[in-house]
């Protein structure tokens, strides 16, 4: 895939002559007692794709709102290029947004939607009819110029949302829930869509979302919210691969999280004693934990083995019946459950068509992982 | 067709009845039934539009044709005072007598058009202060906190209270040489001696913005309050200030709260007679007095009519582009 070769070779972040565009130092926001944004700390560079994920509720969009310049923080900055936002009213700032309900102007078509903005800045006649139909060639609007927003279809609505936040030409575009309100195949082809704008124009996204595979596939870096405070930032490998707590390895995706104590701890691997079950698990690498201290060892499903016959290792495998199997197609879900009561998710692709020597319901069958495929979590 | 309820049950019911006619070798009969009881569900649905109908047949449209046989008659010295549109003559002769002399009449005296343009300009400049006042009042209702909102509505609605007719009668008291503000404003010293307000054209525009003012406030309400306040939000991050947000997305969405406020305020001001008697000068020309003066002043029944019915013709018109431009709004919404 071209996009992701590119993007691994995009890592501004791991550059300190970098500079951020998008700084948010400290940043609270309080509605009467309710801390809806908590002391966040965040830099964002120019050409990023940043998504900010978080369930609703979590003060991503009070962040979202905040860089557009309609909340002020109760306490700390917001610099973007530089430049300190406090004082900088919405209709100043280098900065456009494309809302969640689109907020397109009812008594106005699609052409005099997208060329509000451009209208308020002096410019001729001449150049904002050519830069709307740039614009709306982009989006693949041009037939639809004239059609009011009740006359178009959620997607179209959607893209004219898109070319009025666009027309401008900022250098940051917020986008809140872009696509929340499009059916599922729509939102996967408009995903690539987006994706491609934001290269073709080089602008930098913050977009915020609930959905971790929107997130997953449209972002450069993740920033996992939770009630106010920023979990985690990663790229979506990091976060989904090495995830800094239990809150983010169960929010983004599935997982097993183990609970057990580390009974060998040394700097090339540890062993972890499971709690509630006669199983050692081996992790091929070194952990910053306290001896003896109470961890949980994550695991995701796709990374759990299954089989009827035993694997034959001492460590890393654990006994289990099978209760209950969902197919979904490309793979199937298997729900194993444990000694003890407790079950585990198992997810396994679905290789053969038919396959006679398939698991089914009732067996008994060994669960085994590579060492490699263990995180440990303190948190 | 989907039936529920009792209708499902008597649909039941018909079918079955139907069904044991047809065996027992009577069809027509069975036909004659299905089609009986279509028949009466759907006298049931037309029965509902009925009351309507027929409540406006009786309260509007036969006094309209009592008055419109009335204007076409002559005036008499008679009880009622005026000549019978029709009558037999020799037991063998209809005559009819239709006198379109009245409204002739209207157009030959210049007091009578005089007077409905007076009502016009009365009316209009009267809708468009009560639009200036009430614009602003009705944003700042919207955009209140929503604690407060039924309070400020509760204070735009109280007056009504009172009687409309007391409330006329108090602003005498306020405005006559000797009246309140007067006495408030010599006693402030801004005036020696009192401003003649009672019995002016002024103290009349000011009865009926005074009056009307609510109906012009409640429907800009309604509107305004249903503003997406997101839309302003997207003007300003396009880069609009707040003024110009205010001409190019408020205003151009809250046209239907103008005219519907616009044409609750014009309408009855237009035929308006209890302010301009009460508070204007004698020689106040507006078609409300002009039609009482002809009434029970001179008794001039089928003139006062005819009157009455220009007045109604001038009032329908407004109406009519009210009714064609929500018609043209609810298609543009659905």
């Amino acid at each position: 895939m071209a996009s992701s070769t590119t993007f691994s070779t995009f890592e501004p972040w791991k550059d300190p002559a970098e500079k951020p565009y998008v700084c948010i130092d400290r940043v609270t926001k309080k509605f009467g007692d309710f801390v809806a944004v908590n002391d966040i700390s965040l830099d964002i560079y120019r050409k990023e794709l940043f998504c900010l994920l978080g369930a609703s509720g979590c003060g991503k969009s009070t962040l979202l709102r905040m860089l557009a310049g309609f909340e002020e923080a109760s306490s700390g900055r917001i610099l973007i290029d530089g430049m300190d936002m406090a004082e900088i009213p919405p209709y100043e700032r280098p900065v456009n947004m494309m809302f969640q309900s689109y907020a397109l102007f009812p008594h106005m078509n699609v052409s005099q939607n997208v060329s509000f903005g451009l209208k308020q800045e002096k410019l001729t006649g001449q150049v904002i009819k050519t830069r709307v139909e740039e614009m709306l060639e982009l989006v693949k609007l041009t037939q639809f110029a004239k059609r009011k927003p009740h006359q178009l279809s959620g997607g179209q609505r959607q893209r004219v949302a898109l070319a009025r936040s666009l027309i401008k030409r900022p250098k940051l575009l917020l986008l809140d829930e872009p696509l929340a309100a499009l059916d599922k195949k729509l939102r996967e082809h408009t995903q690539f869509e987006l994706m491609n704008i934001q290269e073709q124009l080089g602008v930098t996204f913050i977009v915020v979302t609930h959905d971790q595979q929107e997130a997953m596939t449209l972002a450069t870096r993740i920033g996992v919210m939770e009630e106010g405070y920023i979990a985690q930032v990663g790229t979506p490998t990091e976060i989904y691969e090495f995830p800094g707590s239990r809150f983010v390895a169960d929010f983004i995706g599935s997982v097993n999280s183990f609970e057990g104590r580390i009974t060998v701890d040394e700097p090339d691997h540890v062993i972890i004693r499971m709690l509630d079950q006669d199983v050692d698990i081996f992790v091929d690498h070194g952990v910053s934990a306290s001896p003896n201290a109470r961890v949980w060892a994550a695991i995701r499903p796709e990374k759990i083995h299954i089989s009827r016959t035993d694997p034959g290792q001492a460590r890393n495998v654990i006994r289990g019946k099978v209760k209950e199997i969902a197919y979904m197609g490309d793979f199937s879900i298997y729900l194993v459950e444990l000694a003890g009561g407790r079950t585990v998710r198992v997810t396994q692709p679905n290789l053969r068509r038919g396959d006679p020597e398939r698991i089914t319901w009732d067996e008994q069958v060994f669960l085994h992982w590579l060492p490699s495929s263990i995180v440990v979590l303190t948190e | 067709m989907t039936t529920r309820g009792i209708p499902a049950v008597t649909g039941r019911i018909i079918r079955q009845a139907e069904s044991l006619l047809k065996r027992a070798g009577l069809e027509g009969l069975a036909i004659w039934l299905a089609r009986r009881v279509r028949r009466v569900r759907h006298l049931g649905r037309n029965l509902v539009i009925a009351i309507p109908y027929a409540w406006l047949l009786a309260f509007f449209l036969i006094p309209f044709v009592i008055v419109l046989k009335i204007a076409l008659s002559d005036a008499a010295i008679a009880q009622p005072p005026y000549t019978p549109l029709w009558e037999w003559v020799g037991d063998q002769y209809l005559n009819i007598k239709v006198n379109l002399g009245n409204f002739m009449f209207l157009v030959e005296d210049n007091l009578y058009w005089k007077s409905y343009l007076n009502s016009v300009k009365v009316a209009l400049v009267s809708t468009v202060a009560c639009l200036l006042i009430g614009y602003p009042m009705a944003y700042g209702i919207a955009r209140a906190k929503s604690a407060y909102r039924t309070i400020l509505l509760m204070l735009v609605i109280l007056p009504f209270w009172t009687s409309f007719l007391i409330r006329v009668y108090a602003w005498i008291g306020i405005l006559k040489n000797n009246g309140l503000l007067n006495n408030f404003l010599m006693w402030l010293g801004v005036i020696d001696s009192p401003i003649v307000m009672l019995q002016t054209d002024f103290a009349v525009y000011l009865g009926i913005v005074y009056s009307y003012l609510p109906f012009m406030i409640l429907p800009l309400y309604a509107n305004l309050e249903k503003l997406d306040e997101t839309l302003l939000e997207a003007a300003y991050d396009l880069g609009c200030k707040p003024a110009r947000t205010f001409l190019t997305v408020t205003l151009p969405l809250s046209v239907p709260g103008i005219i519907a406020g616009s044409m609750l305020v014009f309408i009855p001001a237009v035929g308006e007679f209890v302010i301009p008697a009460l508070l204007g000068a004698p020689d106040t020309l507006m078609i409300g007095r002009i039609l009482w003066d002809e009434f029970f002043g001179n008794r001039d029944w089928p003139v006062a009519s005819a009157v009455a019915i220009a007045l109604l013709l001038l009032l329908v018109i407004p109406i009519v582009i009210l009714q064609h431009n929500q018609a043209r709004n609810s298609e543009a919404n659905s």
